[in-house]
């Protein structure tokens, strides 16, 4: 029982970090159509500023803010610099330039910072809390919460304000969404600003149970962009329950069949999701005209 | 007709004059190596673009056949006794089966589904070929023993530049070929409307098999290839970066077109080795490329420099 607590709870705190990028995912492919692959880069930047300014001396919150403007910095000039000029080319061309800026930022970040691995403190000590025999760090805690919050947010912006409701009007139909006057530009780069902040957020709660180095973003951005696919793609419900999805399989995947090839048989649930059910768990099902 | 096998013809002359009259303008052994560097990523890149160029559908894992190819000439040799030359074939026969068995589901997928489900595939192989140390050496590599045939030992950058060299006048002339078969024009119909192709009795399923069997074996030949001239392999070359590259080859140098990867394989793979002196800005560099090119030839280098010329001699 102990043990299997255990996996639990380090199932869904590695699963609410895959949610957290998930739902960044599915931010910028509602509002544009766009795959963005840098989406683990913003984790990246998250986490590896938060380190570097508060070993300057900054206070860890000033730190964490100062984080997550820099990323929304990098989100909007990714938008204004690279997708906006290249409005109208295929989707596969757009992947490519996304993971072209993936690579971009990963070398930027080696040079600006370094290639070691860097921790944070736990936000509120790192003893160990004994739950029902489990060992549980305090630093679960926040990142379970960090990331409802996250979600909370997500959704009080899209139902209840008038911008977010601009954004899911962009999300359902471009074209239908300009002719009532919605500036769907703007809505594009508030996806990319948004989503670069919950990328950030996600890095700054995880980097003291996982660390973090300036190549953390590749692995971290398939396997949201995987558990965007599990819960379907486009939906913000399914990108949150996905991301929670994949890493309890991970966790219990490693606990209980082999830690070496978690990832391989995460990988493999999701191949049969999807032959199952091709539009992921909670995706509409496409008609194709013809 | 007569024009098109003209064309065809012209290709690959002009590809067999590039191989044929470089040597002479290299002035060390280190641009050899280079060039048979570019020879085996465009041969890669000429069996991806069939699968994605031809018949439409992405691969963002195929780097995974290029690892097969090269791990089946390290481990054949070094743990089996299996001579160089049948360790080759067998990666290539390995790769084929795998891509058959595979392909059959996931081809199935579509857009992006088949992309996350390659990229699958491309991790899985990755992580098998460093978790299994005994048999791989891990993430750290292993030495590959030198091809022998007819006990003529093969090495040596200028030898092997003339290996892989005949090696892609091969790969591109099965390429053009291919291109003028029913199959090839199967292949085309699929990318331009997998409806139309279905109503017109194109067997869809089947071709988008075919192709991505084709596109595994030449990814198997060039790893093999790779492995044999490095005498050493490691995971990077299975890894999802490689297939990124090796995708950003094909949309770079023009997708459909075979002498747009060959063109993409030589920009890409020459650009770094350039930009060495920059080593610590590699990453940024080439991330700026990918950017750039992407942005402003949508089309590939190949399709959009050939359209401004058609375009010059009509006006």
């Amino acid at each position: 029982m102990a043990e299997f607590l255990q996996f639990l709870i380090s199932g869904l705190t590695v699963g609410a970090v895959y949610a957290l990028v998930a739902l960044g995912f599915t931010l910028i492919y509602n509002a544009s159509g766009v795959v963005n692959f840098a989406q683990g880069e913003f984790v990246m930047l998250g986490g590896m500023v938060t380190v570097f300014a508060s070993a300057a001396g900054v206070p860890l919150v000033l730190a964490a803010f100062i984080a997550v403007v820099v990323a929304i910095v990098i989100g909007l000039l990714l938008h204004r610099l690279a997708i906006e000029p290249a409005r109208g080319a295929s989707a596969v061309t757009l992947i490519i330039i996304t993971i072209g800026a993936s690579i971009l930022f990963r070398g930027i970040a080696a040079i600006i910072f370094d290639k070691q691995f860097h921790k944070l403190p736990g936000f509120t000590g790192e003893t160990p809390i004994n739950i029902l025999g489990a060992a549980v760090q305090p630093q679960s805690f926040w990142v379970l919460g960090g990331a409802a919050v996250v979600v909370v947010a997500l959704y009080v912006f899209l139902e209840h304000t008038i911008l977010g409701k601009a954004v899911l009007a962009t999300a359902a139909n471009r074209l239908a969404a300009r002719l009532v006057g919605i500036n769907t530009t703007t809505i594009m780069a508030i996806a990319f600003g948004g989503s670069a902040a919950i990328g950030a957020i996600a890095g700054i709660l995880v980097t003291p149970i996982t660390l973090t180095s300036y190549d953390v973003g590749t692995l971290l951005a398939l396997k949201g962009f995987a558990a965007a696919m599990l819960g379907g793609m486009g939906n913000p419900v399914g990108a949150v329950i996905g991301g929670l999805l994949l890493g309890l399989l991970e966790a219990f995947g490693a606990g209980y069949l082999s830690s070496t090839y978690k990832d391989a048989f995460a990988f493999l649930v999701i191949l049969i999701v999807l032959f199952v059910a091709p539009q992921g768990l909670f995706g509409r099902r496409v008609v194709e005209r013809v | 007709m007569g024009a098109l096998l003209n064309q065809r013809f012209l290709i690959l002359a002009m590809l067999a004059v590039v191989i044929a009259v470089l040597p002479f303008v290299f002035p060390s052994s280190y641009y050899f190596r280079v060039a048979s560097l570019v020879w085996v990523s465009a041969l890669a890149a000429i069996g991806l673009n069939i699968l994605m160029g031809q018949a439409g559908q992405v691969s963002l894992g195929h780097a995974a056949f290029f690892g097969i190819g090269a791990y089946s000439v390290a481990i054949g040799p070094t743990h089996l006794g299996i001579p160089s030359w049948a360790a080759l074939l067998i990666g290539a026969a390995l790769s084929a089966v795998l891509a058959y068995l595979v392909g059959r589901p996931i081809l199935r997928l579509k857009g992006q589904y088949l992309a996350i489900a390659t990229l699958g595939l491309g991790v899985r192989g990755a992580l098998v070929i460093s978790t299994e140390s005994g048999w791989t050496g891990g993430p750290d590599g292993m030495p590959v023993e030198r091809l022998t045939l007819f006990g003529w030992r093969v090495s040596g950058s200028y030898t092997w530049y003339w290996v892989t060299g005949a090696l892609l006048l091969v790969g591109t002339w099965i390429a053009l070929n291919l291109d003028e078969t029913p199959t090839g024009r199967a292949f085309r119909a699929l990318h331009d409307s997998e409806v139309a192709a279905q109503v017109v009795g194109v067997d869809v399923a089947r071709f988008k098999l075919q192709a991505f069997v084709i596109a595994a074996v030449y990814g198997s030949i060039a790893g093999s290839a790779l492995a044999f001239m490095n005498g050493f392999i490691n995971p990077d070359q299975a890894g999802f970066l490689h297939s990124v590259e090796l995708v950003t080859i094909v949309v770079l140098g023009g997708l459909g077109s075979v002498v747009g990867s060959i063109v993409g394989a030589a920009v890409l793979v020459t650009l770094p080795q350039a930009l060495t002196v920059f080593q610590e800005y590699e990453h940024l560099l080439l991330g700026l490329i990918i950017i750039v090119s992407m942005i402003f030839m949508r089309n590939g280098i190949v399709p959009s420099l050939s359209g401004l010329f058609h375009r010059k001699a009509r006006t």
